[in-house]
């Protein structure tokens, strides 16, 4: 019987070279969900801003739904339920474990960062958007130029907060065999039967990318400081 | 000479409480009138309503021959309003943006003037209120009278027809005052229709070609500056003359 490879041969032949697989895959999903959850997000904020009270409740109803029920059970939902719903109106999709993750995830996050965009909206103070409709401006330009501009500082550190929420979230996606970083650490961990060797490894692969992300807020932080204090 | 506002029977209600009753006045071309009255008494309402910030509930303005009301479209009003220039009490700039480009970003928006011609412009109306060398200042770096004459370049810069002055140097200290009252009074020499209102009675008397006294949402009294203070008719309009 061959001798037990050390903690720090195991990482590093074993280990590192298939968690970072995962860890591509966990990247993929946090950018991508990130990415259509500040749009999707930023769109349902100024919905339930509008003046039209239809638009107003189908924002208020889509985020009280994401938020209001778990995020596993969206995901599941997206992959196994919603390709047999849509196939009893004969529609034929079958939906990958990426994208299924990708929409769930995204879905998910835009109902918090619309909350958080709102927050932003509201703290400007109404002077600004008076001052703005005095000159002219039309209400879309008032708020592109004037309110959403000086929302940015106020509105990074609860966006770090819900991204850096999204970025463990992605581990959810594990549930429907996806192999992103913590799919594959229990792969791993379960083969070797060595577990802490290498969950060590995959906590923190999750503590880099939310330890990037918060660096990235400072500095823009930093930077926006500049810029007349707003 | 000729009249630019016609201001005919605005009413405007918060729910029960009706803070104006039935104004009407007309506006002529180069007057300067200011509003006087005791807090509460709907002179703030009556300007804010004069350019749909706040919406009358009844009510015309005739600008130009052209009727408003508040049920204009969007669009119309945003046109008229960018012919209407305001001052704010609290001065209102925008501190994402650098003094010049406080002063730039409405006419290039709206009547797409091409960037260099509006900074030109903006540095002559900077120069007008004083404030020449502050061009690349961001707000917060300046003082409120220093504010307040960026907010009145910033007004000017789209050409406006009437300028509307909302208790423009109430939230001044003291010694700051005068340098803004001093470019208002340059504004009204140089022939611009202006619409005040204020607690500077010794401005009123100064620069009005017409003082309004208003109370409890009514115009109580009206008149040359020489009327309204020397020679008051209204028993209300002297009792607030008084306690001053």
């Amino acid at each position: 019987m061959e001798a037990e490879l050390s903690f720090w041969a195991f990482s590093s032949q074993i280990v590192l070279p298939r968690l970072w697989e995962g860890m591509l895959v966990t990247l993929k999903l946090t950018f991508l969900s990130a990415f259509f959850g500040l749009i999707i997000g930023m769109f349902l904020a100024l919905l339930r801003l509008s003046g039209i009270r239809v638009l107003r409740y189908i924002s208020i109803a889509y985020i009280t739904l994401f938020r209001g029920t778990p995020l596993l059970l969206q995901i599941l939902f997206i992959y196994f339920a919603l390709p047999t719903i849509l196939g009893s109106y004969n529609i034929d999709m079958v939906i990958d474990a990426f994208p299924a993750g990708v929409i769930a995830l995204s879905l998910n996050a835009a109902a918090y960062l619309a909350e958080i965009y709102r927050a932003g909206i509201l703290s400007i103070h109404k002077g600004q958007r008076e001052a703005a409709r005095a000159l002219g401006l039309s209400r879309a330009q008032t708020m592109i130029k004037i309110i959403i501009p000086q929302t940015y500082r106020r509105i990074i550190p609860p966006i770090v907060n819900e991204l850096s929420a999204l970025t463990k979230e992605t581990s959810l996606v594990s549930v429907i065999s996806l192999g992103e970083l913590l799919y594959t650490t229990q792969r791993v961990g379960a083969k070797y039967l060595r577990i802490w060797e290498v969950y060590i490894w995959a906590g923190l692969g999750y503590l880099i990318i939310v330890f990037c992300l918060s660096s990235i807020a400072m500095k823009l932080e930093k930077r926006l400081e500049t810029k007349g204090g707003v | 000479m000729s009249i630019v506002l016609e201001i005919k029977n605005l009413n405007k209600s918060f729910g029960e409480n009706e803070v104006l009753k039935d104004i009407s006045t007309d506006i002529k071309k180069g007057e300067v009138v200011v509003v006087i009255g005791p807090s509460g008494s709907g002179k703030s309402t009556f300007l804010r309503c004069l350019n749909f910030l706040e919406t009358p509930s009844r009510g015309k303005i005739i600008f130009n021959g052209v009727k408003h009301t508040s049920s204009d479209s969007e669009y119309n009003l945003n046109l008229y309003r960018s012919k209407i220039g305001m001052v704010f009490q609290s001065f209102n700039l925008f501190p994402h943006l650098t003094v010049l480009e406080n002063i730039t970003l409405a006419p290039t928006l709206i009547y797409k003037t091409k960037k260099e011609e509006a900074e030109t412009n903006a540095k002559k109306l900077l120069e007008k209120v004083g404030l020449g060398e502050k061009s690349k200042a961001y707000p917060i770096s300046l003082s409120g009278g220093q504010q307040q004459r960026v907010a009145i370049a910033r007004a000017l810069a789209m050409n406006p027809e009437v300028m509307l002055f909302d208790e423009a140097t109430s939230a001044l200290d003291p010694e700051l005052v005068g340098e803004v009252l001093k470019v208002m009074k340059d504004l009204a020499e140089s022939g611009m229709t202006m619409i005040i209102v204020t607690h500077e009675m010794n401005f009123a008397r100064e620069v009005a070609d017409r003082v309004i006294f208003m109370d409890k949402g009514f115009i109580v009294e009206q008149g040359t500056p020489e009327q309204i203070f020397l020679n008051p008719k209204e028993k209300r309009t002297i009792d607030f003359l008084k306690k001053l």
